[in-house]
């Protein structure tokens, strides 16, 4: 008679199920692609492109698999990354600038197996080559600048309350803070109260006095720059982001890791010093008069004629590239910005912009403002890229200067310290554009302190191997099962294959990025999931000698020996959250396949085994086990 | 099929003060390999350039280095990476006498490759670079702080958890046993100088995952005796239970090292490293929870009293009649 309840072979059912149904995406192997989509103002992709693309591939003598226009971008399938590459070339000679192409790997995978949201495990750098990056930001910077900024602050304060003060300056070690010098007890606690008041992130405390010089120390509050420092670090991932979409990489990775590192993964990409020059640039903003509105007659006359006014310069809008002309006075810098957010005007609904200048961009920008309403105001985005060539054996640096003008709009009416712009076409738009002014105006200076280049043949070599060490070791461990433990060890042999089934499963669902170490995590844990097994028929055969009935050994073996599994899997758990803790990526990927995998072999060494061992011995009377 | 006979009834505990005595020698002798020969650190924590490469021909490592040595590298380590065609070629970048000139204090790992590429192309044309590293040295100081405070929050992790299903003795044997295996397999790897890289720490704490495991059983064995036995004798319950356990212990250590033994041959180089490791330490994880846990236990003062499940004292029975 079998003890073991219908519910449990329903839930085991179920899990061999979802085991099968999620693992089978990796079945499907991806094929090179390339991604085409159109850049804003460029003509939208539609059949007339991809007829252009098919004749110019031909042309070339490039054989695609499949053209085909998906919603918004072309694809372009290819039988292997060498055709790829040459395809990619012909595409990007074709269509120019208007256009990213981009390399991808397409996915195979059925429709209806997308549908229900399963999807392959993303391959890691080692399994299919690429560039990785770690980048290191420099958080002194920051700190600088916003200790300045808060000079300034305390000094415009103490004008505008009328407070005399002999000096306000930065302390010369760095986050020492602000000294405020004043030169009476009653003007420092004067001072003292409304700084308190005014900036609630400022810490105020009086330090020693001497003669008639009455020392205010003035320090950031320690959360206030963590704020920052984690702000900073958002800050350049976001640029990082912009810049590294401009590259042209399908599926870039790009995340912190710890408190003051980047990490960049670029599948795909073979040559780094394109990815460097984008990661190393510099860039900063400029808010200057307008002279006219991009794309009018004027602007346009100019870049045709190339005539331009003595006092401005020709620029391009970035995005849609029409002419615009700009004056050469500029009126705020990058430096002067403080904060920028998106979000929805008040009163149109329509997105917005909203910009906060420090004291000195706030003088500025009202004398200003003041004597221009109703002119228009363009901001310009500068980057400056160092770029570095072997000239006769000597290298030569040349600083190459990129400007666009990210925005122009028209000054509805004298404003300071903080503005909005509005009209903006699209959340999104909003958004990019709050991202590219905090771009310019703090991006934090990064280092590159680790980089790693993989082949795509190192890539393809690992995966083999891998694949044939994983099924080398589980074929060896099936074998010996089966040979010691007999029928039982034939049960646990199908334990160990759903569990390989059920673990790339949950991976596959989480989107665990597979890698080399991960692979080593899955073999680890397919040889440990058997010690389950080996408990039980162990106490198995222990009962059998003891003289219990083949059903209540089973019973007992079972029950006894899931206290030992239960002890021995909680503790190699703790081992394997230790492992994911570590903030660097490979050893991070075999602690979270240990930490899955330990799980899952909690469930099939245990519970499925149970399962198929009710469901061979259940309703039979039983002389002997095969065990 | 049975390979170990169940009657066995080997005196493990007879045998405790040679072999806690050998198991002590073993790691003043560890601790001695570290500090005296070090370990053999790899690219990640060192820092440095690291490079991959590949022959179309068989090549010698002796070749590759006297091609770099001609081109005036002489510092770097060539390995081979099993077969007799791709190498690993490690350097500190200071060492490329074209890289002084540009004194920046950045390094370029793209000019580093050319130039030595362009030295082993000098001797033979047909290498090709198959992949690039760069480690600035602070990532690699980081990498072991990192792992030093991880392998101390498994000890603590698991001798907390033991401490609460077992008792406090059990938390302390394990833990000590533990650093044992820990620091007898680092001294294996410090004595044959394998490069100590990220999959290597990562199969260390691994390791102590799975010796863990090994002891949890015995222990777990250990606690079901004491609380059936009628008479317990602490030293005939350990070695009983060591006996028992001893066909389990032994089976999944062989199990586990057939996968890991599988990696190490067809894996590659890139898991070569982690595989060997865990092999060491399943050995001595093993040897390790047969012949020094159940010791440090029985010194430790294990008795039956201590295991028993917790009656509660409840004040209101006592004061009843």
């Amino acid at each position: 008679m079998s003890d073991f309840p219908r519910w449990k072979y329903a839930l085991v059912a179920l899990a061999m199920l979802f085991g099968i149904v999620y693992a089978l995406p990796n079945a499907f192997i991806p094929v090179p692609a390339v991604q085409v989509t159109a850049n804003r103002g460029a003509a939208p992709i539609d059949q007339a492109l991809r007829q252009k693309v098919v004749a110019a591939l031909a042309k070339q003598k490039v054989v695609a698999g499949e053209v085909v226009v998906n919603g918004d971008h072309l694809l372009a399938t290819f039988a292997n990354t060498d055709v790829q590459r040459s395809g990619s070339d012909a595409i990007k000679a074709l269509l120019g600038d208007g256009y990213t192409v981009a390399f991808k790997l397409q996915s195979t995978v059925p429709g209806w197996l997308r549908a229900i949201g399963a999807r392959s495990m993303p391959l890691g750098l080692d399994l299919q080559g690429g560039v990785h990056f770690l980048m290191q930001v420099d958080q002194n910077d920051v700190i600088d600048k916003q200790e300045s900024s808060y000079a300034d602050d305390i000094r415009g304060l103490l004008r505008q309350k009328n407070i005399r003060y002999e000096s306000v300056t930065r302390n010369a070690a760095r986050g020492q803070g602000i000294a405020v010098i004043l030169r009476s007890e009653a003007d420092r606690t004067a001072a003292s109260n409304d700084i308190a008041n005014e900036y609630i992130d400022l810490n105020v405390a009086n330090g020693p006095s001497t003669g008639n010089r009455y020392v205010l120390n003035v320090t950031v509050k320690p959360e206030k720059l963590r704020a920052l420092a984690l702000g900073t670090i958002k800050q350049n991932l976001g640029t990082l982001r912009n810049r590294i979409n401009a590259l042209g990489v399908s599926e870039p990775l790009i995340q912190q890791q710890g408190e003051n590192h980047i990490v960049v993964d670029l599948a795909g990409v073979q040559d780094p010093a394109e990815a460097k020059k984008l990661i190393g640039t510099v860039a900063t903003l400029q808010y200057r008069p307008g002279i006219g509105y991009a794309g009018d007659a004027q602007a346009q006359e100019a870049a045709r004629t190339g005539n331009i006014p003595p006092n401005a310069n020709l620029y391009y809008m970035r995005g849609s590239h029409q002419p615009v002309l700009v004056s050469k006075r500029v009126i705020v810098t990058g430096n002067e910005l403080v904060n920028a957010s998106s979000g929805t005007d008040q009163q149109s609904g329509t997105p917005e912009v909203s910009v906060t200048l420090n004291a000195t961009g706030a003088r500025k920008m009202l004398d200003f403002t003041n004597a221009n309403v109703g002119k228009p105001m363009a901001v310009v985005y500068v980057e400056r890229v160092t770029e570095t060539k072997m000239v006769n054996g000597k290298e030569v640096r040349t600083p190459k200067v990129t400007e666009s003008v990210i925005n122009d709009a028209t000054i509805q009416g004298a404003f300071g310290k903080q503005f909005q712009t509005t009209g903006l076409g699209s959340q999104k738009e909003a958004s990019d554009l709050a991202l590219l002014l905090k771009g310019g105006a703090f991006a934090a200076p990064v280092d590159i302190v680790e980089e790693r280049v993989i082949g795509p043949s190192l890539g393809q070599d690992n995966i083999d191997k891998g694949l044939k060490a994983v099924t080398l070791g589980l074929a060896l461990v099936l074998l010996a099962a089966a040979l010691y433990y007999k029928l039982f060890g034939l049960v646990a042999d199908i334990a160990l294959v759903f569990n390989l089934v059920i673990l790339v499963a949950v991976m596959s669902l989480i989107g665990v990025t597979l890698t080399m170490p991960g692979i080593a995590g899955i073999v680890l844990t397919l040889g440990m999931a058997i010690d389950a097994n080996v408990l039980i028929c162990e106490r198995i055969r222990e009962e059998l000698r003891n003289g219990s009935t083949p059903h209540a050994s089973i019973r007992a073996g079972y029950e006894k020996a899931w206290a030992t599994i239960l002890d021995a899997n909680v503790t190699h758990l703790i081992a394997a959250l230790a492992l994911t803790t570590m903030g660097t990526g490979a050893i991070k990927g075999f602690g979270v396949t240990l930490m899955i995998g330990i799980l899952t072999s909690l469930f099939t060494s245990v519970t499925l085994t149970h399962a198929f061992t009710a469901l061979i011995h259940g309703h039979r009377k039983l002389k002997t086990l095969s065990v | 099929m049975e390979i170990f006979n169940h009657n066995s009834n080997i005196p493990f505990l007879g045998m405790r003060k040679y072999s806690i005595a050998i198991a002590v020698c073993l790691m003043i002798a560890s601790i001695a390999l570290i500090a005296t020969k070090g370990l053999n650190y790899g690219l990640d924590f060192t820092g440095g350039v690291s490079m991959v490469v590949d022959y179309n021909q068989p090549v010698q490592v002796s070749e590759v280095r006297a091609a770099l040595t001609k081109g005036g590298l002489d510092n770097a380590v060539v390995q081979s990476l099993g077969g007799t065609r791709e190498v690993s070629i490690r350097m500190q970048p200071k060492d490329d006498k074209g890289m002084k000139q540009t004194a920046s204090g950045k390094v370029n790992l793209d000019k580093i490759s050319s130039d030595v590429l362009g030295m082993l192309r000098a001797a033979r044309p047909d290498a090709t670079l198959k992949s690039r590293d760069y480690v600035g040295s602070e990532v690699g100081a980081e990498l072991k702080s990192d792992g030093t405070i991880a392998a101390l929050f498994v000890m603590l992790g698991i001798m907390a958890y033991l401490w609460i299903r077992f008792e406090r003795r059990f938390a302390i044997a394990a833990v000590a046993t533990e650093v044992h295996d820990v620091l007898v397999t680092l001294g294996i790897i410090a004595l044959v100088q394998r490069e100590f890289d990220m999959t290597v720490l990562a199969s260390v704490l691994a390791v102590i995952g799975y010796s863990i495991n090994d002891k949890v059983v015995v222990f777990d064995r250990i606690r079901e005796l004491f609380r059936l036995a009628r008479k317990a004798e602490p030293e005939e319950i350990l070695n009983r239970s060591i006996n028992n356990t001893l066909s389990r212990t032994i089976i999944t250590s062989l199990f586990t090292s057939i996968t890991m033994g599988a990696m190490y041959f067809i894996g590659g180089p890139v898991v070569r490293g982690f595989a060997v490791t865990m092999l060491i330490g399943i050995l001595v994880g093993t040897l390790s929870s047969i012949f020094v846990a159940s010791p440090i236990l029985l010194w430790l003062g294990v008795s039956k009293k201590d295991l028993m499940p917790v009656t509660r004292d409840n004040p209101e029975l006592a004061r009843r009649p």
